[in-house]
């Protein structure tokens, strides 16, 4: 389970001053669950997914991530979490099983576990064609399975995505679409942003609106339907963060 | 302290910088293969071009002399140079190489010297030139010579003997052993190669594992697994360190065997390297290992504070101009330690660089300061051990990591 308790994080900035760019989130996403954080770009997504992630330090509040504490137990929250984003690239000169066991040696997975682990999602993901081509070699495709096998290694119980369908072509998408929708299956807690509508409707069981750093808007897709008297999910964020911000 | 993690991230650093065709020229092709090109090929042609021009006939000009048939005969007589007639622009020859000296016989010069007055024969040539130079030293020592043989009839005169000029001989000898002779004069240039060779190995790894991943996009992935900060800098850390160390060694290796192979040609007598050759030829493995012993807290302290600048930067370019002067800063007290006279003191021992170097130059000497050696390989081991820390906590801060 995925718990944030007002999580804030400032940055100095020399021209702009403090910049607030997450403002005392709070949400809950249960195992099972897709939870979609939606928002502008620089609304501050990114920034609450790195904290969950414990890429970052939050400047105020906290989130528990599986019983632990992102700020006091970083290291456990991040063995319980797998992170893919369009920014995490992979090692160019590992070999892609190289590269996923690394990552799962770095998880703590002992030898015997980790063949059979590397095994088990390469059969998955269908990656034997390319297991021992180098990742400078791979497609796009290719390249983002090997992200999700390397996300899977240590079969995290929390996975977040950050606009993991970015730049993709449609088969690509749609793998990592399938991919996410399977970890549900599994029950593992997900935290999902995008700016792709098609995707929250088809995924997120909750959804979280961003807009400046605050979280201005969260609930089932059906409840924030009735509570904004509006079908399109895209109508509804502009209710929610102001007609301005759509300029 | 996990010692798994460390090792876990050194292997695959480890692995990724063994296939980096980079890694391969800096470290591998330069030192075995660029080094001996350049020595054998500089040595062997600056022995070819000196042969040349000490082969060669310099050409002369007498000015004036006319009054003079004895000096005139003395250099017709030599057989290293050839006279050409005089040439009222013989100043302009000289800088166009047409010729290579002038000699200017003075009005009465023989008459003078008949009545023991003094006069003064000037021979003119073009300074810096390698001919020239060679052409007007043939002159002089004929004209030396000449000028011994007329003192020597003029004693001859007077009934006094070639003695009375030379009371007494004053004879220099050496004492020291031929491996101190050499390490004097180049123990210095190796300690400087080993040090300046441990932060060049540093340089291109060092931007790899920090700017390199940034601007790549692995610096998010790596963050985003388990493994803690300090055991991610400090694998990455040790891989610096190696390729650090290999170059050096390398170099080292390489350099030796260039300088064997010169003197096997006998290049390296001609070309004044005989010392050097000789002195990597004898030195043993326990100057060797000392001399690396020494380096090695001076390439940590390399690794910890190159790894901690090219952090700062967001891409790999940016690095590379952080890091470029940085190699001043090494090269200034390396070189200040080649100086004449300067030797190694108490207060020197604490200036980093400067007093490894100067200590390398006494242990290929063959003079071990155990004391002044642990003194300077402490007081570098602290200025290495705070660069790592500082490392360390440069990895820890999200304004250095994610610089936008």
């Amino acid at each position: 389970m995925i718990e944030a308790r007002g999580l804030s994080k400032r940055f100095q900035d020399k021209k702009r001053g403090e910049i607030r760019a997450v403002d005392n989130v709070s949400f809950t996403c249960q195992p099972g669950k897709i939870y979609g954080l939606l928002g502008a770009n620089g609304a501050g997504k990114t920034t609450t997914l790195r904290m969950l992630a414990t890429i970052l330090e939050p400047t105020d509040g906290t989130a528990i991530v599986c019983g632990h504490d992102v700020v006091e137990q970083p290291e456990k929250v991040r063995a319980n979490v797998g992170f893919l984003s369009t920014a995490t690239a992979l090692y160019p000169r590992l070999t892609a099983q190289e590269l996923v066991e690394y990552f799962g040696r770095l998880n703590g997975l002992d030898e015997p576990t980790l063949k059979k682990r590397v095994d088990d999602i390469f059969n998955r993901l269908d990656m034997n064609g390319f297991r021992d081509r180098r990742c400078d070699k791979l497609s796009t495709g290719m390249k983002q399975k090997t992200s999700i096998a390397r996300t899977l290694v240590h079969d995290p119980p929390v996975m977040i995505f950050d606009e993991p369908t970015t730049g993709l072509d449609v088969m690509t998408a749609r793998t990592i679409i399938t991919f996410i929708s399977d970890c549900r299956e599994r029950g593992k807690a997900i935290i999902f942003s995008t700016h792709i509508m098609s995707e929250v409707e088809r995924l997120c069981d909750h959804i979280g609106i961003i807009h400046d750093g605050k979280l201005l808007a969260d609930g089932t897709v059906p409840e924030l339907r009735a509570k904004y008297a509006e079908h399109n999910l895209e109508e509804i964020i502009v209710k929610v963060v102001g007609p301005q911000s759509s300029n | 302290m996990n010692f798994r993690n460390v090792g876990i991230v050194y292997r695959k650093e480890l692995t990724e910088w063994l296939r980096d065709k980079r890694t391969l020229i800096s470290t591998v092709v330069v030192p075995l293969l660029a080094f001996p090109l350049l020595i054998l090929g500089f040595s062997y042609l600056a022995v070819s071009l000196i042969g040349k021009a000490e082969k060669e006939a310099p050409k002369i000009m007498i000015l004036g002399g006319q009054d003079s048939p004895q000096v005139l005969s003395v250099l017709s007589k030599l057989k290293d140079i050839e006279i050409v007639p005089y040439s009222s622009d013989w100043k302009t020859q000289i800088s166009e190489k047409q010729i290579r000296a002038a000699v200017d016989v003075p009005e009465g010069f023989q008459a003078a010297l008949e009545r023991g007055a003094e006069k003064t024969v000037k021979i003119y040539f073009y300074e810096g030139e390698l001919k020239s130079s060679i052409g007007a030293g043939h002159v002089e020592k004929s004209l030396k010579d000449y000028r011994d043989e007329v003192i020597k009839d003029r004693l001859a005169t007077k009934n006094i003997s070639a003695s009375v000029l030379k009371p007494f001989d004053i004879k220099q000898e050496n004492v020291a052993p031929p491996e101190k002779v050499s390490g004097a004069a180049f123990g210095g240039f190796i300690g400087y190669m080993v040090i300046l060779l441990c932060m060049t190995g540093a340089i291109y790894p060092a931007i790899d594992l920090t700017a390199g991943e940034k601007e790549r996009g692995t610096m998010e992935t790596i963050l985003s697994s388990p493994i803690s900060r300090m055991h991610l800098v400090l694998g990455k850390f040790l891989l610096v360190l190696t390729a650090a160390l290999a170059t050096a060694a390398l170099s080292v290796l390489s350099m030796g065997t260039s300088f064997a192979v010169m003197r096997n040609l006998g290049i390296s007598a001609q070309s004044g390297r005989g010392e050097a050759a000789a002195l990597l030829l004898h030195l043993g493995p326990k100057p060797v290992a000392l001399i690396f012993t020494m380096a090695l807290p001076l390439a940590v302290l390399f690794a910890s504070a190159l790894m901690t600048i090219a952090l700062f930067a967001k891409t790999y370019k940016e690095a590379q101009s952080y890091l470029t002067p940085m190699t001043f800063l090494v090269v200034i007290p390396a070189v200040a330690s080649l100086l004449p006279g300067v030797e190694l003191t108490p207060k020197l021992a604490l200036v980093p660089i400067l007093s490894t170097s100067l200590v390398c130059k006494e242990i290929i000497a063959g003079t071990y300061h155990w004391n002044s050696m642990a003194a300077i390989f402490a007081s570098s081991c602290i200025y290495a051990a705070a660069a790592l820390f500082i490392a360390v906590k440069m990895f820890q801060r999200e304004s250095v990591l994610f610089r936008s």
